[in-house]
């Protein structure tokens, strides 16, 4: 019953960030769909939190809820001072098999202290903790990391709280739409605009350094790819061949790209240095060669080819050579997306008339379809490998939506009277 | 003289049908750098053409068969059906009459599947009316083909009909684009 309840408090106080965030015309993100056992953590607000303009414990709690791995135990209004080991025993008796304690010391020059601990409350032992100072401003940034804490000490993997998102919004009436570039938070937070345009943007793809971003523009009425730098808005033209320029993505080294470029014939594979110089092809084939993906070992460059007759994923190797097939079952499987380990390919797959998102564990070759959407497009994984980003349509409206790569858990994030398509997951900044 | 004004006035008679909407710049947000807009696109920049009497104007005159500029494409087909013959021959003369004039192709596709697939779906439609015309005497210097995937199109219901007229290329003229 206390479990409902605290439940039940969690859903208003998520239907409540979700009214705050669409009047800022933030993403904001709905969970569709959990993990089937979601491992039990209390999260009490921090020692003296009040002090602070905004609170941490609500982000680390909400980023923690939203990956779908973790349930929230509520243990009530005292609170749990991070200089003290708190009653375990109490604390299991609730429910909980983890507990988190923080407390939040002013400083003098206006900043705040953060210190936390986290405590497996079955082992009855301290999984770790630590001290951050922080502006009153970044309590956010705070709670991202807190949450990835957690994360990685309760589940072994590193946690995506900290890392970025790339997507493009698309507004105003059809006769002059207006698209935007947009940069928001892993939680859809923070979004601002790194190019707004009247002519299409696609295709957007993160540099390693989490610092550049590659995409596509229309604006010169063709496709041209350009290399765009996050924080001082320069913008490089590094492909603009005669044709159409397309399908940029990075090599691991962040040196170089690969492209699509029509300048010898049909859509073909290059690679590029990442100002533009050094362009060599890649492959010569007889059909279309699109949407490349570097392997992150930097080996293979997977690709989408209708060589075949139909649309497939090959790969080749990253220095040329011949291609070989990776997808076979079924007529249309485009957009290859690999893990960060490089042991996993996310794609979109056609599914008696349905494009969805599917995923294939490389060393086996075992496919598995993990949405049961129609309009699927464009997945990108979490540098974790844990979540898969991707677009899809409800209503007739651009969303974005993401699911686990075990395809329980399911979360869609959507912009208010906007169509919001070709979402791109940042890489993880150490 | 004469070679700057006849753009000037292509351009002018243009603009009405043309949609370039222009290229803004939101506040706080990236620099635009006006270099890239068009220098070194790798479009020809607008030049003048040898006015003939199967000129410019044929181009805007709706009872023209030159003021036609789009070829309709079948489901994952890059065949020019034959109703569309004597639109490519017509174009082709032209550009054979004005040997300065620069023809842009636009390949489109409709929304189903990937974007990056489509642009590429696209291309081969653009492809497609580009050998049309080199085969009939237009100077391949004279043509860029390039595609804009399905992001331009035509009709935005998902419907067949509407599909239909999505799967296209289209022709513009120096000045159009």
């Amino acid at each position: 019953m206390r479990k409902l309840l605290s439940a039940y408090r969690l859903l208003i106080a998520a239907t409540l960030t979700l009214v705050s965030a669409v009047a800022h015309a933030q993403l904001s993100i709905e969970i569709t769909g959990a993990g089937a056992s979601r491992f039990p953590v209390a999260i009490p607000v921090f020692e003296n939190e009040g002090t602070l303009p905004r609170g941490v414990t609500d982000v680390v709690r909400a980023d923690l809820e939203r990956s779908g791995l973790f349930s929230l135990v509520d243990t009530g209004l005292a609170a749990f001072p991070v200089t003290t080991v708190p009653d375990m025993a109490s604390v299991r008796g609730r429910g909980a098999d983890a507990v988190l304690t923080g407390s939040i010391y002013q400083q003098g020059d206006g900043r705040f202290e953060v210190r936390f601990r986290l405590f497996d409350t079955q082992k009855q032992t301290e999984l770790g903790g630590l001290s951050m100072r922080m502006a009153p401003a970044q309590n956010r940034a705070i709670g991202h990391k807190i949450a990835d804490f957690v994360y990685e000490k309760l589940t072994g993997q590193p946690g995506y709280f900290s890392t970025r998102i790339a997507y493009v919004v698309k507004s105003g009436p059809t006769a002059a739409p207006r698209y935007e570039l947009q940069i928001a938070d892993a939680d859809g937070m923070n979004s601002a605009t790194a190019l707004a345009s009247r002519e299409p943007i696609i295709s957007p793809a993160w540099a390693p350094d989490g610092q550049r971003i590659a995409y596509v523009s229309f604006e010169a009425k063709k496709p041209v790819i350009y290399v765009h730098t996050l924080a001082t808005g320069q913008r490089q033209v590094v492909a603009n061949f005669k044709g159409s320029n397309s399908a940029p993505t990075w090599a691991p080294d962040g040196q170089r790209l690969a492209v699509v470029l029509t300048k010898d014939g049909q859509s073909q594979l290059y690679v590029l240095n990442a100002d533009g110089s050094g362009v060599r092809r890649l492959a010569t084939s007889p059909g279309i060669d699109t949407e490349p993906a570097w392997s992150p070992d930097g080996a293979w460059i997977y690709f989408t080819s209708d060589r075949g007759g139909s649309p497939q994923i090959y790969r080749t190797s990253s220095s040329g050579g011949s291609a070989q097939r990776v997808s076979f079952e079924g007529s249309y499987n485009v957009t290859p997306r690999l893990s960060a380990d490089g042991t996993s390919l996310a794609f979109i797959t056609r599914n008696s008339g349905r494009f969805q998102v599917a995923i294939m564990d490389l060393a086996s070759r075992q496919t598995t379809i993990l949405t049961d959407s129609a309009r699927d497009e464009s997945p990108s994984f979490a540098p974790n490998g844990r979540m898969i980003l991707y677009a899809t349509e409800t209503g007739g409206r651009g969303v974005l939506a993401a699911v686990s790569s075990d395809g329980r858990v399911k979360q869609r994030l959507s912009v208010q009277a906007a169509d919001v398509r070709e979402p791109s997951w940042g890489p993880q900044i150490r | 003289m004469k070679k700057v004004l006849v753009p000037v006035l292509l351009a002018t008679l243009l603009a009405a049908c043309s949609s370039t909407g222009t290229f803004d710049q939101p506040a706080g947000g990236a620099a635009v750098d006006e270099r890239s807009k068009g220098e070194g696109s790798g479009v020809a920049t607008v030049t003048a053409p040898s006015a003939s009497g199967s000129g410019i104007a044929a181009l805007t005159d709706p009872k023209n068969i030159l003021s036609k500029r789009s070829v309709m494409f079948d489901f994952d087909s890059y065949i020019i059906n034959d109703e569309f013959r004597p639109l490519v021959e017509a174009h082709a003369k032209f550009l054979v009459q004005n040997p300065t004039m620069k023809m842009l192709i636009q390949g489109n596709a409709d929304e189903r599947g990937s974007r990056e697939y489509n642009l590429a779906l696209g291309q081969k439609r653009a492809d497609a009316v580009r050998k049309a015309l080199t085969l009939l005497g237009a100077k391949e210097a004279q043509i860029e083909s390039v595609s804009l995937g399905e992001e331009k199109p035509r009709c935005t219901e998902a419907t067949e009909a509407c599909y239909a007229q999505n799967r296209r290329g289209d022709m513009l003229y120096s000045g159009e684009f």
